[in-house]
C-alpha cells in the first residue's frame, strides 16, 4: 500500500502536456521519440525515468537553484549580472536547442559554456567558470532549461559547414585499444545489451544530465571523455575544438528530439 | 557554493486531517569514509548529513538517522497528517556539527 | 567517411565479447569507482549491525507487514531508489516506531533508521541509497506495542557495460 502523490509523469518533465510516458509500452515513446531518433530517457529504467519526471526529485535542480539566484547578482569588473543583458532567463527560450553555434569573433564554434564564459569575460569582466564545476554546469543547465520541450534546432550550414564535417569524421573514426568509434555502439549496436547496460543512441539532448554514477550534474564533454576511456583512448579535454566540433555533429544528429536538461541518466 | 543547499516540497494548504507527502533534498556529497583518494590512496574522510528531522508546529513528527550508505544529495520524502495551519521546520545535522535549516509554510482549512 | 560500416564486419556476438572483454579490463585496472568501492577495516556484518540497534528484541516475519519498494534491478549502485510501507492504522494507540533499514551486502550494513509517530498518518518513507553489489535489504519496524517485525528483499546491481 503506497500513498504516491500524483505525478504527471512527463508532463512535468516536459512541459509538453503528456502523460504516463515512463509506462507506456516498449515503442511508444511519445515525445521521447522523434522518427527513429530515441531519447536516453527511452533506455532508462522506470526508477530512474521517475526522478526525472519530477523537478523535485531531480537533483540537478539543487545546481540550476543557484544558477537562477546568481543571475542577478553582479559579478566581475564591469559590475554586471547576466540579468542586466538579458533581462529574465526565460528570454533566453530557444538558445538552448541551437548551440553550438558559429562565433565570427572565434572563427569556430561554440556551446552553451563557452557563451556563458565568454559572456563572463568579455562583458562581466569576470573570471571564467572551470569547465564542469557547479557553476557552470548550473548556468549552462538553466539557460537550456529555457529551451526544455522545444525540438533540437542546429544549423550546420554556412560557415558551421566545416566544422561538421570534422565533428562527423571524429564520430564514425576508430579509436583506443579496443578499436571502436562512436558509430560502433550508439549506430550500430543502440538498443543491445553491452554486459548489464543497454546502449543508448547517444543523443545529447538532456545535457548536461545528472548522473547516478557520478551523484552529480555533468557536462556532455564529461561523458565523451568517459565513452573514450571506455574504448581506452586518450581522452580530449573538456571544451576542446574537437569535442565542440563532436557536440556539433551529435546535436544535429539530435535534431528534432526535445531539449530535456536536465536529465537523469545512468 | 560550499554551503548545501536545502529543497523542500511541502503543499500549500491542505484540508484538516488530509496527509499530506512531504518531499525533502540538500545538496552534499555524502562522502562515506570508506573511499580512497585516487592520487594519494589516503582514505578520504567521512562527512555525511548524519541526521534529519522535521519538526510541525513545535513537535517533532519525523526524523532519520542516516548513515555513509545515504546517497549524495540525499533525498528523503514522508507524510504528515495536518490538523492546523503552521510552520514545518526542517534540519540537516552535518558530521561538522553544522546544521541547516529551512521553514515552510502550510494553510489548513 | 568510408570506415562507417566497418563495425559491421564484427558480427554482434564479437562485438559484444570485445567490448565487455575490454570494459572487465578496465574496471579491474580503474582500481576505483566513487561510492561504489568500500575499505573493509571497519567491516560489521549484519547481525552485529542489527544487534547494535534492536538489542535482542525478537524480530517476527515482517513479510506480511513491511512492504519494500525497490527496483529488482537497479541501473546503478550508487543511487538505488528505496520506499518502505508498513501496515499500521498509526494511531496514538497503535502506530510504528522506527524502521531501520540494512543492505546486507554493503561492508557497513547500515543504512538508515526513520523514526515515526502518530502524526505522520502513514508509516511511509523513501530515500535513496549505495549498494556495492547485489544483496538482501533488510527492514525492521518496532512497533508501539514493542513488537518488532523484519523482512527482507533482494536488489540486483548492475556492474559494468558504459561505467565511463
Amino acid at each position: 500500500m503506497r500513498h504516491r502523490t500524483a505525478v504527471l509523469a512527463g508532463a512535468v518533465g516536459l512541459g509538453l502536456g503528456f502523460v504516463g510516458i515512463a509506462f507506456t509500452e516498449a515503442g511508444d515513446w511519445g515525445d521521447y521519440q522523434v522518427g527513429d531518433k530515441r531519447s536516453g530517457y527511452t533506455y532508462a529504467q522506470p526508477e530512474t525515468q521517475a526522478m526525472q519526471d519530477d523537478d523535485f526529485e531531480n537533483p540537478a535542480f539543487l545546481l540550476v537553484d543557484l544558477a537562477a539566484e546568481q543571475w542577478t547578482i553582479p559579478d566581475g569588473t564591469a559590475g554586471k549580472a547576466c540579468a542586466d543583458c538579458h533581462g529574465d532567463v526565460e528570454n533566453l527560450a530557444g538558445v538552448g536547442a541551437s548551440y553550438p553555434v558559429y562565433d565570427e569573433g572565434w572563427g569556430k564554434m561554440m556551446n552553451i559554456e563557452q557563451r556563458i564564459n565568454e559572456c563572463r569575460t568579455e562583458n562581466m569582466q569576470a573570471e571564467p567558470l572551470k569547465y564542469d564545476s557547479k557553476g557552470l554546469l548550473g548556468m549552462t543547465a538553466l539557460v537550456k532549461l529555457q529551451s526544455r520541450g522545444m525540438p533540437m534546432n542546429v544549423a550546420i550550414d554556412g560557415p558551421a559547414a566545416p566544422f561538421y564535417e570534422k565533428g562527423k569524421e571524429f564520430y564514425f573514426q576508430r579509436r583506443g585499444q579496443l578499436d571502436l568509434a562512436c558509430a560502433s555502439c550508439h549506430e550500430d549496436h543502440s538498443g543491445e545489451q553491452l554486459r548489464a547496460n543497454r546502449l543508448s543512441q547517444g543523443q545529447p539532448n538532456g545535457f548536461p544530465t545528472y548522473r547516478l554514477k557520478w551523484q552529480n550534474m555533468g557536462s556532455l564533454h564529461r561523458r565523451i571523455k568517459g565513452c573514450n576511456r571506455q574504448v581506452r583512448a586518450e581522452p580530449y579535454k573538456s571544451g576542446s575544438d574537437e569535442y565542440v566540433n563532436l557536440e556539433l555533429f551529435i546535436s544535429h544528429r539530435a535534431n528534432g528530439l526535445p531539449v530535456e536538461t536536465p536529465s537523469v541518466r545512468n | 557554493m560550499a554551503q548545501p543547499k536545502p529543497r523542500v516540497r511541502v503543499p500549500k494548504k491542505a484540508d484538516k486531517g488530509d496527509v499530506v507527502e512531504i518531499k525533502t533534498l540538500i545538496s552534499h556529497p555524502m562522502e562515506s569514509g570508506q573511499r580512497k583518494d585516487r592520487k594519494t590512496g589516503e582514505l578520504i574522510p567521512r562527512k555525511i548529513i548524519n541526521k534529519f528531522a522535521c519538526v510541525y508546529n513545535g513537535n517533532e513528527v519525523f526524523s532519520a538517522d542516516l548513515h555513509p550508505a545515504i546517497s549524495a544529495n540525499p533525498y528523503l520524502s514522508f507524510f504528515v497528517k495536518v490538523e492546523e495551519s503552521g510552520e514545518f521546520e526542517f534540519t540537516w545535522v552535518d558530521d561538522d556539527g553544522s546544521v541547516y535549516t529551512q521553514v515552510s509554510k502550510i494553510t489548513v482549512n | 567517411m568510408s570506415k562507417t560500416l566497418a563495425a559491421k564486419d564484427l558480427s554482434r556476438r564479437q562485438f559484444v565479447i570485445t567490448v565487455a572483454a575490454g570494459s572487465a579490463a578496465a574496471a579491474a585496472l580503474s582500481v576505483v569507482s566513487p561510492g561504489a568501492v568500500f575499505a573493509t577495516e571497519d567491516a560489521k556484518t549484519l547481525d552485529e549491525a542489527i544487534k547494535s540497534i534492536v538489542g535482542d528484541k525478537e524480530l517476527m516475519d515482517g513479510a506480511d507487514v513491511i512492504t519494500l519498494d525497490l527496483p529488482q534491478i537497479a541501473e546503478n549502485g550508487n543511487t538505488v531508489p528505496l520506499g518502505i510501507s508498513i501496515d499500521s492504522p498509526m494511531t496514538e494507540a497503535d502506530y510504528v516506531t522506527k524502521v531501520h533499514l540494512f543492505a546486507a551486502g554493503n561492508p557497513r550494513p547500515d543504512v538508515a533508521s526513520f523514526n515515526f509517530s502518530p502524526s505522520n498518518g502513514y508509516a511511509e518513507a523513501s530515500t535513496r541509497m549505495r549498494l556495492a553489489k547485489t544483496q538482501d535489504i533488510v527492514a525492521i519496524a518496532e512497533m508501539s506495542d514493542g513488537k518488532a517485525y523484519m523482512t527482507r528483499a533482494e536488489v540486483k546491481v548492475t556492474i559494468g557495460g558504459c561505467g565511463g
